[in-house]
């Protein structure tokens, strides 16, 4: 073994090293403020059983599990350019899924089981979050997905829109100090457009001054009235309850000439209610992204300036991606006030905003399939991780793993796990580089 | 914080818009109130201001510089910032111990801190660059993934910071007696005041003179001009933004401790600190190193002199207000752009 071998070798020992240990004390016990250390020492030093075969210490069997990833990643790698198992994985995968009865078989499917589901699901918090923290997310993915995957503007204050239709509701029915728009008796179907049309109304407010500015400016000015957004909600403590919250908020209910119908405690109803609405939004940014709009929206987000050339109103299709965005996050605030009876400025954090992001950033900007996928399986995994916490697990360490999940897939696989069709033109590049590899 | 009386269509603002039982006359003898205190309390206040403002000064050479190279907001520079405060909590406390440093003690136990702060930064701004930039900048990705990159590093580093150091904050142990030193116009500048102006004074002087005069800094800024043209004349493109990363993150992280030491250490600390540097930075002109002082200085004493009208929760509106407009109406800033050019 000459100089250079050693050397590459042990850099790559250190390095994998280094990301096991990591990996190790993002699992291990958490550290408390007056030991700092001990969580860092504790994830580290503790024995651990190996599957059962004896007891090692964490760090040995992190990093035992980290050369076994590199391993068959490497291996993976290596057969990679004449025949592997992955691409006869690949290739069997598209043809399956190029087969033209695919696609209606596989909607057929999930209209099914989502139609089952209720009545397959008895556990009541697996009732409750197939409501409020799966299809509620799926709605607040659709809308982000407009804004960052349609029009390519990062969007970080995304819950902002998702507030303004929950207060909205909240508004409406009278559980806020101020007094209802429309009299304390209005018809509580109303306050569906009603908050709808704010949340379009505030995304048009904060578009028309923020859409001018570049795309890393945009970022952070929307970042920061997210913020601005919770501050206000604590602190106009007239308007909106300020952190005490609203007062209570009635169940969703339907009064239309002979038609009446309240949605009550069970999540059934409101499920139903919310899959309708999630089938009616796919379907209008389906139309949407298909349409003149959805094509600007493209041209905008792949060059601005030629876009503009073309006779394109940057921000004109900017601003429409913001309100037609809002629309669906304004929906999911009706749904999350109505369903939860009660509103604190705590729900509206910048942390959901990333939340929601890493829900489209997983299953791939811009595709509206990828994702529908990426919130059911992200908020799926989030809710099982709070219903039956591994040991060690708090629950805002949730957020440790959707920051490294998005560093991973900027670095590994940009476009997400089902990447659009019409995708950003320097991704789309990198992975026709990959494809023709394989 | 002020807290008002919570009634239905008061908007807590420290004050009530002028409405119902509230006249034009009441409105101005109300805000004729408020410049009556400005007036008397002015020295104190810009004192004060100026001590944030060159806290936000360092913090914005670090999103200035990392913009000149990059062309990017480097989002995750408050974690920057939050880890330099934790490394000097750290050190200090092991280093102080129960005994009451005074004297050249105190200053070597500054100096101390403020290396412990700069050096994390320095660490944790490479390490930054090298997991979550440099693998974009090779395949040329678009920019919101730098974003997208930027803003997972900075919630990973957030996080694991509150979960291996506990979510509640702390106090340093002041390495230093705080008394007051003189009084200028009635107002008092403190120990800790005087520290914070000699040492982020020569630390700024320090960075100025590096980009201005050395060979670093001209492959800094021959970078920033022009990346490519620049790696033709043989300038190392990658070692020049790992050291531009470095310069930054110093500044970012002995930030973090100089102002850790007045309100401690926490995990979140870095949010709205780093959110005002990166206006200042805007304010002063994206790019200008000067002009990132500039402005920090600006809003630290502006931000200051609003707490007279608004309750201290509004402050930081202010400084996003300042934001928005700067960006709006001028978005070069004061000086200018001057990405690449001495300055």
């Amino acid at each position: 073994m000459n100089f250079p071998t050693i050397k590459k070798f042990s850099t790559q020992a250190l390095t994998i090293l280094l990301l096991s240990e990591l990996a190790a004390v993002i699992t291990g016990p958490p550290g408390s403020a007056d030991a700092p250390w001990s969580g860092v020492q504790g994830s580290i030093t503790q024995k651990t059983s190996f599957f059962g075969l004896f007891i090692v210490g964490r760090w040995i069997f992190f990093y035992a599990i980290g050369i076994a990833c590199y391993v068959v990643a490497l291996s993976l790698r290596k057969v990679n350019s004449k025949t592997s198992a992955l691409k006869t994985f690949r290739s069997s995968y598209n043809s399956i899924t190029d087969n033209k009865y695919f696609k209606p078989l596989a909607l057929v499917a999930v209209a099914i089981l989502a139609i089952l589901l209720p009545t397959i699901i008895s556990d009541p918090f697996w009732r409750q979050a197939m409501v409020s923290q799966i299809a509620v997310f799926i709605l607040l993915a659709l809308g982000l997905n407009v804004v960052v995957g349609f029009a390519g503007l990062l969007d970080l204050g995304f819950v902002a829109f998702y507030a303004v239709g929950a207060y909205a509701t909240a508004w409406c029915t009278g559980a806020l100090p101020m007094p209802p728009i429309f009299g304390s008796h209005i018809n509580p179907f109303f306050t569906i457009p009603i908050a709808i049309g704010l949340a379009m109304v505030s995304g048009v407010i904060l578009g028309i001054p923020t859409l001018r500015l570049r795309g890393d400016y945009l970022a952070i000015v929307t970042l920061g009235f997210g913020e601005i957004i919770t501050l206000f909600a604590n602190n106009l403590t007239g308007v909106t309850g300020g952190a005490q919250g609203t007062k209570q908020i009635p169940h969703f209910s339907l009064h239309l000439g002979p038609l009446k119908y309240i949605w009550g405690l069970d999540p059934a109803p409101y499920y139903y209610l919310v899959i309708g609405f999630v089938i009616f939004f796919i379907f209008i940014f389906f139309s949407l992204e298909h349409s003149r709009v959805g094509r600007a929206w493209t041209a905008i987000r792949e060059d601005e300036v030629a876009a503009e050339s073309l006779g394109i109103n940057p921000l004109k299709y900017k601003v429409m991606a913001f309100a037609i965005g809002a629309a669906s996050a304004g929906f999911a605030g009706v749904m999350t006030a109505a369903q939860s009876n009660y509103l604190t400025p705590a729900t509206f954090t910048l942390y959901l905003s990333i939340n929601i992001l890493v829900l489209v950033i997983f299953g791939g900007m811009g595709s509206i399939f990828g994702v529908v996928f990426g919130a059911i399986v992200i908020q799926t995994i989030t809710m099982y991780l709070i219903h039956s916490p591994p040991a060690g697990y708090q629950a805002q360490d949730l957020y440790i793993y959707i920051g490294a999940l998005l560093v991973i897939m900027m670095i590994f696989r940009p476009a997400g796990l089902f990447p659009a069709r019409r995708r950003h033109r320097a991704d789309s590049d990198a992975s026709r580089l990959e494809d023709s590899n394989v | 914080m002020r807290w008002g009386n919570p009634s239905a269509f008061s908007f807590q603002l420290g004050f009530r818009l002028p409405k119902k039982g509230h006249t034009l006359h009441g409105f101005l003898s109300y805000l004729h109130a408020h410049f009556h205190a400005l007036r008397l309390e002015f020295w104190g206040l810009l004192i004060g201001g100026i001590g944030s403002g060159i806290i936000y000064a360092m913090v914005a050479i670090g999103y200035t510089m990392v913009y000149g190279v990059l062309r990017l907001i480097n989002f995750a520079h408050s974690e920057i910032f939050m880890t330099g405060a934790f490394a000097g909590y750290f050190t200090l406390n092991y280093l102080i111990g129960d005994s009451s440093p005074s004297g050249i003690t105190s200053i070597l136990l500054i100096v101390v801190g403020i290396l412990a702060g700069g050096l994390t930064g320095s660490f944790f701004a490479v390490v930054l660059e090298r997991v979550a930039y440099r693998p974009l900048r090779i395949r040329k990705a678009p920019k919101i993934a730098y974003l997208i990159s930027a803003i997972g590093a900075s919630y990973f580093l957030l996080n694991i910071a509150a979960k291996e150091f506990g979510r509640i904050g702390r106090g340093i142990t002041q390495p230093y007696e705080n008394h007051t030193v003189f009084t200028i116009f009635g107002a008092t500048v403190q120990m800790y005041n005087i520290i914070i102006f000699i040492s982020a004074g020569i630390m700024l002087i320090i960075v100025d003179r590096l980009v201005n005069k050395t060979k670093l800094g001209r492959s800094i800024r021959s970078v920033a001009q022009d990346s490519e043209t620049a790696s033709l004349m043989g300038v190392d493109i990658d070692k020049t933004i790992a050291m531009t990363f470095v310069i930054g993150g110093f500044l970012g992280g002995a930030a973090g401790f100089l102002y850790a030491m007045n309100v401690g250490v926490l995990y979140s600390m870095g949010f709205t600190p780093a959110l005002k540097a990166f206006t200042a930075a805007v304010l002063g002109g994206i790019g200008n190193l000067r002009g990132a002082v500039i402005g920090g200085l600006i809003l630290g004493v502006t931000e200051s002199f609003t707490v007279v009208f608004f309750s201290g929760a509004y402050t930081d509106v202010v400084a996003f207000a300042i934001l928005v407009l700067v960006l709006m109406f001028r978005p070069t800033g004061i000086l200018g752009e001057l990405i690449g050019r001495s300055a």
